[in-house]
């Protein structure tokens, strides 16, 4: 276990949301979350960001009708089903 | 046989095509992709549609066959995307002086500020999702796909880096980068903090 820099750590806790770390490292966070405010902000933002994204995805779709579907593109997907055979 | 579940596929570009569209179009950021994908799912539904068993939505069958031709999709499409730099301008370390030379928060700028609202609130407003959608499009095209693969959708790693086409480190360096100038991004526009 080594003391690690606030850049050090935000790398190496983005690194450990994917995967897991070796426990060397994994120490090396705690000691270092459990003295700097600011590191342990970050890591609670992003696990803020994480789960309002999965717990809220359809909210990220664009809601205005330019981000939807053209009546060109919806007739282009009838056309495709009609002309596909069926089984 | 029994009557199956599933509802006319003609029907199916109205009830759920611009759903599905806006789905694609979150994940592959282009119309014309978008729409291919859209269509690839319809067809492919077409095919499966005796196996739809009833037990989720017409709705979330559909997803859950786009979800694969997604994957399909980039795996196909990066492969002709090869050549593309995986640098993304403004988004290097070198850019970055939320730190000072000896790797700590400087305290005049960039480190993280608390934020004042109880997430559950936060998550309501629309305006936080305005925002979240804006510092979203502001990532590059490559860095966006691999975020919101992994952090909406939930694919892993291994996965994704078999979708886009790179290497676990450079995923890493992606999604570190990606979730510093979202959280920097939403702070600043929500709350006004970390100017830099």
């Amino acid at each position: 276990m080594r003391w690690l820099q606030c850049r050090e750590v935000t790398e190496l806790y983005s690194e450990s949301m994917d995967r897991s770390l070796p426990v060397g490292q994994r120490l090396s966070l705690w000691a270092h979350f459990s003295i700097c405010k600011w590191c342990t902000l970050y890591k609670r933002q992003l696990q803020f960001i994480r789960l309002a994204l999965r717990q809220n995805p359809d909210r990220l779709m664009g809601q205005e009708p330019s981000a939807g579907l053209s009546p060109e593109a919806r007739e282009r997907l009838k056309q495709a089903l009609r002309q596909h055979p069926k089984q | 046989m029994t009557q199956s579940p599933v509802s006319d596929p003609e029907s199916w570009p109205d009830l759920y095509g611009d759903y599905l569209y806006r789905y694609a179009l979150l994940r592959t950021r282009e119309p014309n992709e978008a729409e291919e994908i859209v269509q690839e799912t319809f067809l492919a539904a077409l095919q499966a549609r005796g196996r739809f068993a009833g037990q989720s939505t017409e709705r979330s069958w559909l997803v859950g066959i786009m979800k694969h031709k997604i994957a399909d999709h980039f795996r196909r499409t990066m492969r002709e995307r090869l050549s593309d730099s995986m640098d993304d301008p403004g988004m290097a370390e070198g850019a970055d002086d939320a730190f000072d030379q000896g790797g700590h928060w400087r305290r005049d700028r960039g480190f993280p500020a608390a934020w004042p609202e109880n997430p559950g609130e936060t998550v309501e407003k629309q305006e936080f999702w305005d925002v979240m959608r804006r510092c979203l499009g502001e990532l590059p095209q490559r860095t966006m796909q691999a975020f919101t693969l992994r952090e909406v959708d939930d694919v892993s790693t291994e996965q994704i880096c078999s979708m886009l086409k790179v290497t676990p480190n450079n995923l890493w360096v992606l999604l570190h980068r990606s979730r510093k100038h979202l959280r920097r991004c939403l702070e600043r526009h929500l709350y006004g903090q970390g100017m830099a």
